[in-house]
């Protein structure tokens, strides 16, 4: 596991047990250091989501401990989190959208601007600023979403499985456009997904979570270019890890199953 | 033709219709007016009697529309605090079916007794048949906002008041809107019923004391004279809050979609 002592976040023997009796989390220890991209990879239902929110403070551990010691308790802009749907408002504009975390810190709209529309317009929204989310595509909402995300420029970015509801091509370019902003401000990305292709062609590191209780059951370091590459995706390097992960993953499905 | 034109057309050609087939038929089967006048003799009758009845007209409208601001705010704010303190709304919400279901015409004779203004005694009349749409629409929209969307306040630390203005407000318009809708016609019926308990009595009289009174001397032209004031009322009335809805929701909401 990564050293926790230099960690931007990290999970100590955390155990998650709602009030419904169930064991969601067993013992997950984990790490993320500042700028690491790290997948947590895991079939459905077997707690993903639940370590994001307690990472997020969204929700509390029932044992263990969760520790962000670089985050500053009271900088909310520190932390975001991308959804698994795009969670716009859908009665404000894509602009009030991805403006809403630096409104709720008290910039104003004007102000606001600089950090906004640059945002928009590398994730190709700029001549959609003043739309609503109802006229977007799918594939356009995340984008706003991720852009939202990113307008405080976080150092910690957590997404629940965001691309999981868009078609292949979309998926994608999503995934070239994440890792390209990653790259242009290099901050701490903990992903949740379930897709290993998705997972190795992100991530520095995967973690796979088994189910019922959630815990780690592997984890792989991505060997992968330093540049983002849009021909690793095609690389037998990137197969082969493919394949790796997805034995792990298919050897924590039959031990649960 | 354009479907927005076919839209507006056709409703007109189909009440014209009904009305020459009215006309029609009170004068090929020579139906004496104090039976059943036709329209030419009730628009004649509106035209003489203008006067007296625009007085009367524009008293029901006071009531009404006073007893639709009052169940507006009454029920916004009772709403907000059922929606704050659940306990409360356990409470309290019996009550507010007891004043719903309770049928408006059995207790506007004992409204009438303890309350000496007449016109206080109309506008509560009213405001009990309009305040409870509002009220249950209102807690609905206030507890509808998206889940994720809660929890992304919640990590930017919004204030309450951020939340409120930001979040639940614009979650709650739509229904609070459809609210608005049911119960602006509502208080325009609680108001009649209100009047027709109340009788022709007094010095201010609504179009409902108009008819009763018309009623007495048989002056059926004078009755439906009064009753087609009410029903354009009614009709101005859904059709004002139909385009309040549009003008509030037409861009993102469902239903004006």
């Amino acid at each position: 596991m990564s050293d926790a002592s230099d960690a931007l976040i990290s999970l100590q023997q955390v155990d998650k047990r709602f009030a419904n009796g169930v064991q969601a989390l067993q013992s997950v220890s984990l790490a993320v250091q500042p700028g690491e991209f790290v997948s947590l990879l895991g079939p459905s239902g077997c707690g993903k989501s639940t370590v994001l929110r307690l990472v997020a403070g969204l929700d509390r551990a029932s044992a263990g401990k969760v520790l962000a010691p670089a985050l500053r308790a009271d900088a909310a802009s520190d932390t975001a989190f991308v959804f698994q749907e795009p969670t716009l408002m859908p009665w404000a504009s894509v602009f009030d959208n991805a403006w809403l975390p630096l409104r709720l810190a008290g910039v104003s709209r004007r102000d606001a601007a600089a950090r906004v529309m640059p945002l928009l317009q590398r994730m190709g929204l700029e001549a959609f600023a003043n739309a609503f989310p109802g006229e977007l595509s799918g594939g356009m909402k995340m984008r706003a979403s991720i852009a939202r995300a990113l307008v405080t420029q976080p150092r910690l970015l957590l997404m629940d499985e965001p691309f999981a509801a868009l078609d292949e091509i979309t998926r994608q370019r999503l995934n070239a456009d994440l890792l390209d902003a990653w790259q242009a401000r290099p901050m701490a990305v903990l992903f949740v997904t379930h897709s290993v292709l998705e997972a190795v062609a992100l991530s520095q590191r995967v973690l796979v979570m088994g189910a019922r209780p959630g815990r780690i059951v592997a984890e792989f370091q991505v060997r992968r270019p330093a540049r983002h590459d849009a021909g690793f995706r095609d690389s037998d390097d990137y197969v082969a890890q493919c394949r790796a992960v997805s034995r792990s993953l298919e050897a924590a499905h039959a031990a649960t199953a | 033709m354009k479907p927005a034109w076919r839209r507006r057309i056709a409703p007109a050609v189909v009440l014209l219709a009904l009305l020459a087939a009215w006309e029609a038929l009170v004068r090929l089967a020579h139906i004496p007016h104090y039976t059943l006048p036709a329209p030419s003799l009730v628009l004649q009758t509106l035209a003489g009697n203008f006067g007296s009845l625009a007085g009367s007209w524009w008293f029901t409208v006071k009531i009404t529309f006073g007893a639709l601001l009052l169940a507006c705010a009454g029920g916004v704010l009772v709403a907000a605090v059922f929606a704050l303190w659940r306990p409360v709304e356990e409470a309290f919400f019996p009550v507010a079916v007891v004043l719903q279901v309770t049928p408006i015409v059995a207790v506007a004779p004992l409204i009438l007794i303890y309350v000496e203004s007449t016109t206080a005694a109309l506008l509560l009349c009213a405001w009990i048949v309009a305040f409870f749409p509002i009220l249950s629409n209102t807690v609905v929209g206030l507890r509808a906002a998206d889940l994720n969307l809660r929890e992304l306040f919640r990590l930017y630390r919004a204030t309450p008041w951020q939340r409120l203005r930001l979040l639940l407000v614009p979650s709650a318009l739509p229904y609070f809107v459809a609210g608005l809708k049911i119960s602006g016609g509502l208080s325009l019926i609680g108001a009649v019923t209100a009047e027709m308990v109340a009788g022709a009595a007094g010095r201010e009289t609504g179009l409902a004391s108009r008819i009763l009174e018309a009623s007495f001397r048989t002056e059926t032209p004078k009755m439906f004279a009064a009753l087609s004031l009410l029903v354009l009322t009614g009709v101005l009335i859904f059709a004002g809050f139909n385009a309040l809805s549009r003008l509030l929701l037409g861009r993102w909401h469902a239903t004006e979609n």
